[in-house]
């Protein structure tokens, strides 16, 4: 088990390691004059150049590279070429909007599509064929057209919640509910969509297996098989799911910040990869890789935890 | 094409359809220019010549939507073009001939599949600009892992197939293989690929259009969506029909998809129901009691069982009493199965008894209602299945699920139930209950998860043991000693079992009486003695030819007249010679 972990760690350190070297070559192909970008077009050729250097760009790309490594690694990813913030700063302004978005959302997607599919496949009939159609229309439409349908049902016309902004929830909790309500919701109609239907696929296969038959030739009262042995058994390729719906989440959280303008890491991308500021669009790869790292590493914990047999050797 | 027959293929097939000719059609169909911005018009409703009307800047709705299209679906194309010309290729060498390669391919694929799209899509639009183009390219680049999985998952699985060592050994050259044998079995899972991974590239691409990326003044689906956005409040009716094509076309690639995965791949994957009882066979005896008294442990009248209108098993006969095994024998498919899940009320799904009369201890229970049906199964009826391993619960311990039906059934205390559940171990002839009772299903043998279940059938004291082939998945020393244990629990506690097996050795070694069933009907039955001596029906007389010529010379071919006919049931007689398990 913990040599499980370390050798996932390790594995995620190397990982790391080669996508900050592969996107900081890439981010340097390009050469935008940045100077020349931040000091205007009238800006004497001479003060331009002490710009450039001042920002370190007259240097090989190889040695950009590992003093941005080595700076990193002491936790300090620099500052925004074209805002002068703190890059750490900017990002723990808005990492709490992004992570109550997730949780939000990952919190949602796991009750309701346990649920759904759950009943779905214990029962079938009727809610069966529910949960079937609103797996292929979550799946099938686009989430930020789902979240434009939102926006318009729910604040628009029905006017019960605001369409746009973000009240923190230090300052007033009803507040950030109310801001953070249609977002979380926006992102979860896809995600709940594609977990109920692997947890109902999973449930009817697990209720296809012969130890459920055992089981049920023992006496035990159908709740207490599907409560124990069937949720616990259809978990684990649910969970493998819901953690790869995480990365898709990240993604979708991109669209959903910028359309509520939620001041997050989503729509901070959007708003810095526009001019190439290596900094900033670093140190967001960065997190966003670590995110999914982690995430992986823990659903594949879980698993191992639920399910016995892929205990992690 | 079965396609057609397939209503939601066929209506998503046809809405593409529509939507492909319409946006080719652009020029012919909307007369107006989806540049032309007159303010003046601006959100201005349906007029002559512009059926969809205005938006914000005065240009005409339809005339946008169809020159969009162009746009979107032919992004969509380049991006499927690039994921399929990366994916496929490298998915059929990666899958065939494995080594480095497919290492190589298969932890690039595993990296790029970890990142979101999304925000590689953004963070390239840095490094190569914002060409919709471009980025469909890079697109392209995100979803070839999606097609590299799939084409190397089958491949590595065709690749091991008979028929391409055939193809191989018969000198074909591996281009041939791969174009003859291996393309065939990838094309329909590619071709229902395409249509998923083209819905997701084109909502991602109308995704980055909203952004404001990518398509520059080009009239777009995400575009016109992004502007129909901004206005929002004053004319919310804008993002009706951008957001229309763009659902529909993505929505009908989704349900398109689905339904070739109905046409082109196998649906009936569900386990085949047992076979109906020819009709031409004889109906069910005319008196039910013609087997004589019924027996006070168990006794089936003229059971039916049917799926459906089908009926599997018809007119069974069956009497178990009191420390009495009983053997039930047949081929596969004979209904035996069916008639002992019929007696533990477990048939599968769709399964129900037609007709007849099953009394356990006395009670009927059929038409009995489920929960009282139930409250007998582990205390009065219990089951020993066929296969040990798929009969245990993977993800809890032996111990724990022997503790459970204790606890459940009998309502033991955790301290008691363990006791008990460790007793039983040892009654099963475990040699280290502790160390069984800790470990996992998959930690022990085949014949000790055998000893595990019976232990667990065993577990609540019931007077009626069904076993379901209870030594067929075992190797044959441990049959031996699986069977050695029945017949001791059996004579310890004067249980009376119902044995299913098709062995007819094993039949001779233990059972009392015996059953023979053939066609979902019982043929035969009657003493051990008798019915395996001097067989009355035909077909039972096959069944013995058929196991003693299956079984290589061994001497007693003339075990049969070797003993005494009249030996008298009960004395368990030494059958071994016949057909030692």
């Amino acid at each position: 088990m913990l040599a499980f972990v370390l050798r996932r760690v390790a594995a995620g350190v190397a990982l790391i390691g080669v996508i900050s070297l592969l996107s900081y070559t890439l981010l340097s192909i390009p050469h935008l004059d940045v100077g020349r970008q931040l000091l205007g077009q009238n800006a004497p050729q001479e003060l331009v150049d002490a710009k450039n250097a001042a920002l370190g760009l007259d240097r090989p790309v190889a040695v950009r590279y590992l003093d941005w490594l080595g700076a990193a690694l002491r936790g300090d990813f620099g500052t925004s070429w074209f805002t002068s913030e703190n890059v750490l700063q900017a990002i723990a302004n808005r990492l709490p909007v992004t992570l109550s978005l997730m949780i939000g959302v990952t919190v949602i997607t796991a009750l309701l599509s346990f649920v759904l599919g759950v009943w779905a496949g214990v029962r079938r009939g009727v809610v069966d064929r529910f949960v079937q159609v609103f797996a292929v229309l979550g799946y099938a439409l686009p989430g930020f057209l789902v979240t434009l349908v939102i926006v318009l049902v729910f604040a628009v016309e029905l006017g019960w919640f605001p369409a746009i902004g973000y009240i923190g929830m230090g300052e007033s909790l009803t507040g950030w509910l109310s801001t953070i309500t249609l977002p979380i919701l926006a992102l979860s109609v896809g995600s709940v969509a594609g977990v109920a239907q692997q947890v109902r696929g999973s449930v009817i296969d697990v209720l296809r297996q012969d130890y459920i038959r055992t089981l049920r030739a023992r006496g035990l009262p159908p709740w207490r098989i599907v409560l124990r042995h069937v949720l616990r058994n259809a978990s684990a390729p649910a969970l493998a799911v819901l953690g790869m719906q995480f990365v898709g989440l990240l993604g979708g959280a991109v669209l959903v910040e910028q359309i509520f303008g939620l001041p997050g890491l989503g729509s901070m991308t959007v708003g810095y990869t526009t001019r190439g500021d290596i900094p900033v669009i670093m140190a967001l790869v960065m997190v966003t890789v670590v995110g999914v790292i982690v995430i992986n590493l823990v659903t594949d914990l879980l698993i191992g935890w639920l399910n016995p047999k892929a205990r992690l050797r | 094409m079965r396609l057609v027959r397939h209503p939601l293929g066929l209506v998503s097939g046809l809405l593409l359809a529509a939507i492909v000719l319409a946006v080719l059609l652009a020029p012919v169909l909307s007369p107006a220019d989806p540049g032309a911005a007159s303010l003046r018009q601006a959100f201005e409703g349906p007029a002559a010549g512009h059926p969809l009307g205005f938006d914000s800047a005065g240009r005409d709705i339809l005339a946008r939507i169809l020159y969009g299209g162009q746009n979107t679906l032919g992004g969509a194309i380049i991006a499927l073009a690039v994921g399929l010309a990366l994916g496929v290729p490298s998915g059929l060498l990666a899958g065939y001939y494995g080594g480095w390669f497919d290492s190589a391919a298969t932890w690039l694929v595993n990296l790029v599949m970890a990142l979101p799209a999304m925000v590689v899509l953004l963070a390239s639009r840095a490094i190569l600009g914002s060409t919709v183009w471009v980025l469909m390219v890079v697109l392209g680049f995100l979803v070839a892992p999606s097609f590299f999985r799939l084409v190397r998952g089958i491949v590595a699985g065709v690749r091991g197939e008979l028929y391409v060592d055939a193809a191989r050994v018969a000198g074909l050259s591996d281009l041939r293989i791969v174009s003859r044998h291996v393309l065939i079995v990838v094309r329909a899972p590619i071709i229902i690929q395409v249509a998923l991974v083209a819905g997701i590239a084109i909502g991602l691409q109308a995704g980055l259009e909203f952004l404001g990326i990518g398509s520059g003044s080009e009239p777009t689906w995400g575009a016109m969506l992004n502007e129909a956005f901004k206005n929002i409040q004053r004319a919310p009716l804008l993002m009706l029909w951008p957001g229309l094509a763009l659902g529909l076309t993505s929505g009908a690639l989704v349900l398109l998809a689905a339904a070739l995965r109905d046409v082109l791949e196998d649906r009936g994957r569900s386990d085949p129901a047992p076979p109906a009882v020819p009709e031409e066979a004889p109906d069910e005896p005319d008196e039910p009691g013609a087997a004589g008294e019924r027996a006070g442990l168990l006794s089936v009248r003229g059971l039916a069982v049917a799926y459906g209108a089908r009926e599997v098993v018809r007119g069974v006969d069956l009497d178990v009493r009191e420390g009495e095994i009983v053997g039930l024998v047949g081929e596969s498919g004979s209904g035996k199965t069916q008639t002992a899940f019929s007696v533990l009320g477990i048939l599968p799904e769709g399964g129900r008894v037609a007709r007849g009369s099953i009394t356990v201890a006395g009670r009927e229970i059929v038409g009995l209602p489920e929960r009282a049906h139930r409250e007998l199964r582990g205390t009065v009826i219990a089951y020993v299945p066929q296969e040990p391993m798929s009969n245990l619960d993977p993800a809890f311990t032996v111990g724990s699920q022997l503790v459970e039906p204790l606890r459940a059934k009998l309502g033991l205390g955790r301290a008691e139930a363990r006791r008990r559940a460790l007793d039983l171990l040892r009654q099963v002839e475990i040699a280290d209950p502790e160390r069984v009772f800790r470990s996992y299903p998959h930690e022990i043998s085949g014949g000790m998860a055998q000893r595990v279940l019976i232990a667990g059938a065993m577990a609540c004291e019931p007077r009626l043991l069904i076993a379901d082939e209870p030594t067929t998945a075992l190797d044959v020393r441990v049959q031996a000693e699986i069977l050695g244990l029945l017949r001791r629990l059996q004579r310890d506690s004067g249980l009376g079992v119902l044995l299913v097996t098709h062995n007819l050795g094993v039949v001779a070694d233990l059972c009392d009486r015996v059953a023979v069933m053939s066609e979902g009907r019982i043929v035969e039955s009657g003493p051990v003695e008798q019915v395996l001596h001097a067989p009355r029906e035909p077909y039972t007389r096959r069944l013995l030819a058929a196991v003693l010529d299956g079984a290589p010379a061994r001497e007693p071919l003339e075990a049969a007249p070797d003993h005494a006919p009249d030996q008298a049931p009960d004395q368990a007689p030494d059958h071994e010679r016949l057909e030692a398990p």
